[in-house]
């Protein structure tokens, strides 16, 4: 398959990251799109080292799993503390920063 | 067949990422993403790229799923509703971004000009393996080594920080909680012997004499049996 398709899909699949994190109010969910633009972002980093026939591109893609592995991880602490402190989990509730 | 895998892959990827996006219960979202991730991981393999397909599955559609659904099944997925949905402004407008986006990351890639983006890549060199572990093994500890050991130090964090933001405070209800009895204590039977019940008596009978001369009485009977 030729690579312009490759990055046809990935950039399909970032915007749709894109609008669930613009549309949705749930912080679970919101999270998750991010890994979708995160996963969007390793398919086009993927397809460019096919392109050019080398490995930096892969070792580039495994750096942004653990990232996003990060990501998780900080993401969801931050949604089990919500849960304790009994605050409302919805990220249009929680504005207290933003002025 | 690299078409006809690729389209079934590509659909797939999609139609779990618009599943994810559009979905009401997050429990459903999740599973959604288990589907996209393992569609990428059908792309990854498509692009030659075997050892980011195997982390791709095992890691991301494994463990990093079965954290989610653990705080899904915690939390309890469906919240209630605290707000009234999103109106049809906020609806339109988001949609609006989110095309705008992809009509500028179509001009980014396909309208780039790359010469290779009507190719299937470069041709391959057949003796090192492309993508597998021994190149990648090899790139990661020689030429990005700091990227590496940066990488391995950002976990730790990320692990200490989770660890540090999920923990149980004091305060808001949950004093109840914070109280925990050794397992001992619950396997002791009463009556044995602590330190507690030395000074405060066992917990069914009441104490009518101080401590120490009710023991004293009690060694004086003794005693006076054994005489």
């Amino acid at each position: 398959m030729a690579i312009g398709w490759y990055l046809a899909v990935s950039s399909l699949v970032f915007c749709i990251g894109a609008a669930g994190v613009l549309l949705r109010r749930n912080p679970l969910v919101v999270l998750l799109c991010i890994e979708l633009m995160l996963n969007a972002a390793n398919l086009a980093l993927i397809t460019f080292s096919r392109m050019h026939g080398d490995g930096d591109g892969q070792i580039f893609a495994i750096i942004v799993m653990v990232v996003a592995a990060c990501e998780v991880c900080i993401g969801l602490g931050l949604v089990v503390a919500l849960y304790r402190r009994r605050l409302p989990i919805d990220v249009d509730e929680l504005r207290e920063l933003h002025g | 067949m690299a078409e006809v895998l690729f389209f079934i892959a590509g659909i797939g990827a999609v139609a779990g990422a618009i599943g994810v996006a559009s979905l009401r219960n997050p429990f459903y979202a999740v599973l959604a993403l288990v589907f996209h991730l393992l569609s990428l991981a059908a792309l990854f393999l498509l692009l030659r790229a075997e050892f980011v397909a195997a982390a791709q599955v095992v890691v991301y559609a494994g463990a990093v799923m079965v954290l989610y659904v653990f705080v899904v099944a915690y939390v309890g997925g469906e919240i209630r509703p605290t707000r009234p949905p999103n109106t049809n402004r906020v609806r339109f407008l988001a949609f609006l971004v989110a095309g705008l986006l992809f009509v500028e990351l179509a001009i980014a890639t396909l309208g780039s000009g790359l010469k290779a983006i009507d190719t299937d890549g470069a041709p391959l060199p057949a003796e090192p393996g492309f993508g597998s572990p021994e190149q990648i093994g090899e790139l990661l500890l020689t030429r990005f080594l700091l990227a590496f050991e940066l990488a391995s130090f950002l976990l730790l964090i990320a692990a200490v920080g989770a660890v540090v933001l999920a923990r149980r405070r004091g305060g808001l209800g949950e004093a109840a909680d914070e109280r925990t009895a050794p397992v001992r204590e619950a396997l002791r039977p009463p009556g044995t012997g602590t330190m507690l019940e030395a000074v405060q008596g066992l917990p069914h009978e009441p104490v009518t004499a101080p401590a120490d001369v009710h023991e004293s009485e009690a060694l004086a009977g003794r005693r006076e049996g054994k005489e």
